[in-house]
């Protein structure tokens, strides 16, 4: 499905991402953690095209995503949501949506139809998407009236309305408090279960540990584990990296971290 | 009357010129280009209907073509720039098409007439109206069903998928790009239609006042032409109409009695106006609220769906 191979960015000479290798699975939910400026956020941003590699190549089921940019990357079946939340805060709800929504060449009549026209089916489809994310009722609300937990979901509505094949979630759980981060796994397993990949950057352990197949722990740039939820929890190295000491249990641990 | 028929020909070319510089502002853009393409459309259908003695139609349609397409050439290299730099790069466009026009000689005679614009003495015989026997009152019709015709397209834009994606470009790049859209191809597109609606107002303004020269574009109209939008505000396209007609209307005119504090007051009133209503005079509150008393409100399901 995605391939990183020997994925590098090098801002002035720090190394953000250094030699990062990763093989994520059609169909799995990936978990990628490590401790504050690992390089989890940078990994999501030279995915999503936002700035270019140093070295090393994106690959999305075969195709070398490399020198696309990131309108070009959606339209090859990657989405995204944002660490801190942006959205399109003058627009309302259901337009955060249209504008994200992308239909397979086949199912648009063209250029005209896909700006300037509107059809009952599109409408239908981004009523549905509003419906997983719990916004129905919102819809017509300006974006920026919306209370924060709304907003997660609304991004995450947004990236579900491009129909990709793989979603890259950066920190959705920032912010939520137990039932709403409950609430996210959930939506999380419902987008697994409609055969979308995601790839999960987190720290709330409870939601990594909860819904991903496998993890990936960074460290400086390098992967430094990767395995089940049970063999990185089981993991010293881990332990060390991210807590300062092996003794510490991740789950508990960094919540509060 | 004719007095106030004059007033109606500026506000109504003022408001085109304004609107040319709402849509670039509603992708986030500020540019002072629009005077430049403001005098294209101005020199083009000049030209046109004074040297080719064509009819004021095409001429005008040239004029925004013309407008359009030079607007889409800036728009490549300059919307790679952003802020302040933009600022500067499309003061120096303009400034270049009013050196142009001001070194532009080019007469010739035409029934036994010697016309075109003479460089420095600007371009003095664009008398279409007159010559075709349109009284004041045609001209202020003829100038209207363009502003009619503008602000339609316009308010229809902001209810499809493509209107939509301007404000999401102003509103984050970075969020639009990830979003799939290409915001160069939009910023251009912006650009151009920009530049198609400034073209077409230089037409208009150039065939109303009969004459033209290079001092007419200067960057003092340029300024104008984005405050007009950033002060009506940006939430709907009827804020640059009021805003045009509270600086034109109460401002310019109303306080001819004035004399020569006018242009003190004139600057205090437009600050006061800000301090008010930083958001512009029309801004999205008013916006919704009136959406609200003609029953077509946000809740309504229609409206914003369609």
């Amino acid at each position: 499905m995605l391939e990183l191979d020997d994925l590098c960015k090098h801002f002035d000479g720090i190394r953000a991402v250094d030699g990062l290798s990763l093989k994520i699975e059609r169909g799995e939910v990936f978990g990628l953690i490590g401790p504050n400026g690992s390089g989890k956020s940078t990994t999501v941003n030279l995915i999503c095209g936002v700035f270019p590699a140093t070295r090393g190549t994106v690959t999305l089921a075969g195709r070398n995503l490399g020198g696309l940019p990131p309108h070009r990357r959606l339209n090859a079946g990657i989405s995204r949501t944002f660490q801190n939340i942006r959205l399109f805060g003058e627009l309302t709800v259901w337009q955060n949506l249209w504008i994200a929504r992308r239909d397979a060449p086949s199912e648009e009549t063209g250029f005209m139809k896909n700006w300037f026209g509107s059809s009952a089916r599109i409408r239908e489809a981004i009523d549905e998407t509003l419906e997983f994310a719990g916004l129905a009722g919102r819809a017509n609300d300006l974006a920026q009236n919306l209370a924060f937990g709304e907003q997660r979901r609304l991004e995450l509505a947004r990236a579900v309305s491009a129909r990709p094949q793989l979603i890259l979630l950066d920190e959705p759980a920032a912010g939520m408090n137990r039932e709403e981060v409950e609430d996210l796994k959930q939506r999380i397993l419902t987008l697994k279960n409609s055969g979308i990949t995601v790839l999960l950057v987190e720290h709330v352990m409870e939601l990594v540990m909860g819904v991903t197949d496998r993890i990936a722990v960074l460290n400086f740039g390098k992967r430094i584990a990767l395995g089940t939820p049970g063999e990185i929890q089981g993991n010293d190295a881990v332990r060390e990296a991210y807590l300062g000491s092996p003794d510490v249990d991740i789950a508990e641990g960094s919540r509060h971290a | 009357m004719a007095y106030y028929f004059g007033l109606l020909q500026t506000i109504g070319i003022h408001t085109l010129l304004g609107l040319s510089a709402y849509i670039l502002l509603l992708t986030g853009q500020l540019s002072l280009a629009q005077v430049g393409f403001f005098a294209i459309g101005a020199y083009v259908s000049g030209i046109l209907t004074v040297i080719f003695e064509y009819h004021i139609v095409p001429g005008l349609f040239a004029g925004a073509l013309a407008g359009g397409f030079f607007a889409f050439l800036v728009g490549f290299p300059a919307l790679r720039i952003k802020g302040l730099m933009l600022v500067v790069a499309t003061i120096a466009f303009s400034e270049i098409v009013r050196l142009f026009f001001f070194n532009l000689n080019w007469r010739v005679m035409v029934n036994g007439v010697e016309v075109g614009p003479d460089s420095t003495q600007g371009f003095r015989e664009i008398r279409f109206y007159a010559a075709n026997g349109w009284d004041t009152l045609d001209v202020v019709l003829f100038i209207w069903l363009f502003v009619i015709l503008i602000m339609a397209m316009l308010w229809w834009l902001d209810r499809v998928r493509a209107g939509a994606t301007l404000r999401a470009v102003g509103a984050d790049e970075l969020a639009a790009q990830s979003s799939g859209v290409n915001i160069v191809a939009v910023k251009v597109a912006a650009m151009t239609f920009g530049g198609v609606i400034a073209g077409l107002a230089g037409g208009l303004y150039a065939h109303s006042a009969t004459y033209v020269d290079h001092l007419t574009f200067s960057v003092l109209l340029a300024t104008f032409a984005v405050a007009y939008p950033i002060l009506g505000g940006l939430s709907s396209v009827f804020g640059t109409l009021i805003a045009v007609i509270f600086i034109q209307g109460v401002l310019i005119e109303g306080m001819r009695f004035l004399g020569d504090w006018r242009n003190i007051f004139f600057g205090l009133l437009i600050i006061v106006a800000m301090n008010f209503r930083p958001a512009g005079l029309l801004d999205g509150n008013v916006v919704a609220q009136i959406l609200r008393i003609v029953g077509r409100g946000k809740g309504s399901d229609g409206e914003r769906h369609a």
